[in-house]
């Protein structure tokens, strides 16, 4: 065990999800049994007229809408807070922002000149919009921030918000993260996928096979995921349902190269060591992964690799949500950290859909099939972004 | 002075870029207090009729305007 400080208990007490495997918790659990994902992943059921009037939706980007959906869903899930708003944060991650709206506008610059472009186009585009959103939509008034670290920054994000919890700044932080980077824009195809495609990190087949030998990339989605972050003691004197705690959370950078992780997975192994450290717990005691599992050849073999010099040879059982719902990059580290905490309430482990013949490079424990029953235990949630940015989360059943 | 069609077009365009109803879209109606419209959405809205009646509107000229009618005069007086 290793000594921490002296930190407030940190607990989830709201759930929000919208993916293309389901909207709502409950929808999306199901849904991470379901089969695997072939081409891009959209939330096609999404209707933001749930959520904005016509004009509020014109006037936001689809990732910010996401954003706010998440996050209703998440507090209406969680209960009346009974917060001084003042103490309520929200701390929210997406990797591109507003890329529609940019596309949008781009092609109306080119068209028409620069005074055809929009007013909205700065507040619609930026990465901030969608933490903004939340803030103002629910009257939030703690700190407001937002995460930008490719494909871990809902996971970071989530990683801050339980130190503003725990350090005892806000009682309660709506925290996760929203991507929308594959919608056509001003006629055209999107140019997001254009340009994951073109840096040969889309899967060529389209078909999403984490740890499977015939892996070739990653199959693209949009979606939004939030957790309402209580402290304990607060959660607990409003009678609030407490889904699990969050027990620790780590961030590194591999300091190597944009888009290629480092060699060995060195950023990665500390991280997930320091984020079992700062849990307080040691490598023995954690019950399950749900691994960042893109379905890239570099990052599952790389992944694979980092789990193994922490955990030993099988080590605890591990799964890719992302054979379902695909990568929503921003976004991915919040419906991983959702699928984690549901699995813990349900005592499942959702199965890595798509992986039919592990690569034989690969020594892990990986759920396939069916979801597997598991006793309750600490799980620990990886992401990894371009750029090097390493983040874990360990969720953990609450106990006494 | 303007005409039926080119009122119809001056409402359209407010209708599209502000998302009110029709019935809303009125002389005396103001901007800030009945069409819940920041300044953003008169910068858009102003775009939108430039570009509806191939006019330009320099942004000094928008200086109190906040009726619905000062806006439709404006157009009407460059065209």
């Amino acid at each position: 065990m290793t000594e921490r400080g002296p930190r407030r208990r940190v607990v989830v007490t709201g759930l929000g999800v919208l993916a293309s495997c389901g909207i709502g918790k409950d929808a999306f659990f199901a849904g991470l049994s379901g089969p695997a994902a072939v081409g891009p992943q959209s939330v096609g059921a999404f209707d933001p007229a749930g959520w904005f009037d016509p004009k509020e939706a014109r006037q936001t980007d689809r990732f910010a809408q996401l954003s706010v959906a998440a996050a209703a869903l998440a507090l209406d899930d969680a209960g009346e807070l009974g917060a001084d708003p003042w103490r309520v944060g929200v701390i929210f991650g997406t990797g591109t922002g507003g890329l529609a709206t940019i596309q949008e506008q781009m092609i109306l610059l080119v068209a028409k000149g620069p005074r055809r472009v929009s007013p909205r186009l700065v507040p619609m585009m930026m990465g901030n919009a969608g933490a903004a959103a939340i803030s103002i939509r629910f009257g939030l008034h703690g700190p407001c921030e937002t995460v930008v670290t490719a494909c871990a920054s809902a996971t970071h994000a989530i990683g801050q918000a339980l130190r503003l919890v725990g350090d005892g700044r806000c009682d309660a932080v709506v925290t996760g993260g929203a991507e929308a980077a594959i919608s056509r824009s001003g006629g055209l195809d999107p140019i997001g996928i254009a340009a994951f495609g073109n840096m040969t990190a889309l899967s060529t087949s389209g078909h999403s096979r984490p740890f499977d030998r015939r892996r070739d990339g990653f199959v693209i989605a949009e979606g939004g995921g939030a957790l309402v972050l209580e402290e304990l003691g607060h959660a607990v004197s409003r009678g609030a349902h407490v889904y699990a705690e969050l027990l620790g959370a780590a961030s590194t950078a591999d300091a190597f190269h944009i888009t290629a992780p480092a060699p060995g997975g060195e950023g990665a192994v500390a991280c997930m060591e320091l984020a079992l450290a700062d849990a307080g717990i040691g490598a023995a005691e954690v019950a399950q992964i749900n691994a960042h599992g893109t379905s890239t050849p570099l990052n599952d073999l790389a992944e694979a690799e980092a789990i193994e010099k922490v955990f030993g040879r099988p080590g605890p059982p591990v799964t890719s949500i992302k054979g379902v719902t695909g990568h929503s990059l921003g976004a991915a580290g919040a419906l991983e950290a959702i699928a984690s905490v549901l699995s813990i309430e349900g005592g499942l482990i959702p199965p890595t859909a798509g992986l039919e013949e592990q690569d034989p490079e690969i020594h892990l424990d990986i759920v396939t099939g069916a979801a597997r029953a598991f006793t309750p235990g600490p799980v620990l949630s990886n992401s990894f972004g371009f750029g090097g940015h390493n983040g874990c989360l360990v969720f953990g059943p609450v106990s006494p | 002075m303007g005409d039926d069609a080119t009122f119809e077009k001056f409402k359209k365009c407010a209708v599209d870029v502000l998302q009110v109803p029709e019935d809303k879209v009125v002389p005396e109606a103001s901007f800030s207090n009945d069409l819940n419209a920041d300044s953003l959405d008169l910068v858009e809205f102003v775009m939108a009729l430039e570009e509806a009646f191939s006019i330009t509107v320099d942004e000094t000229e928008l200086d109190g305007i906040d009726t619905i009618g000062q806006a439709y005069d404006l157009v009407v007086s460059k065209l």
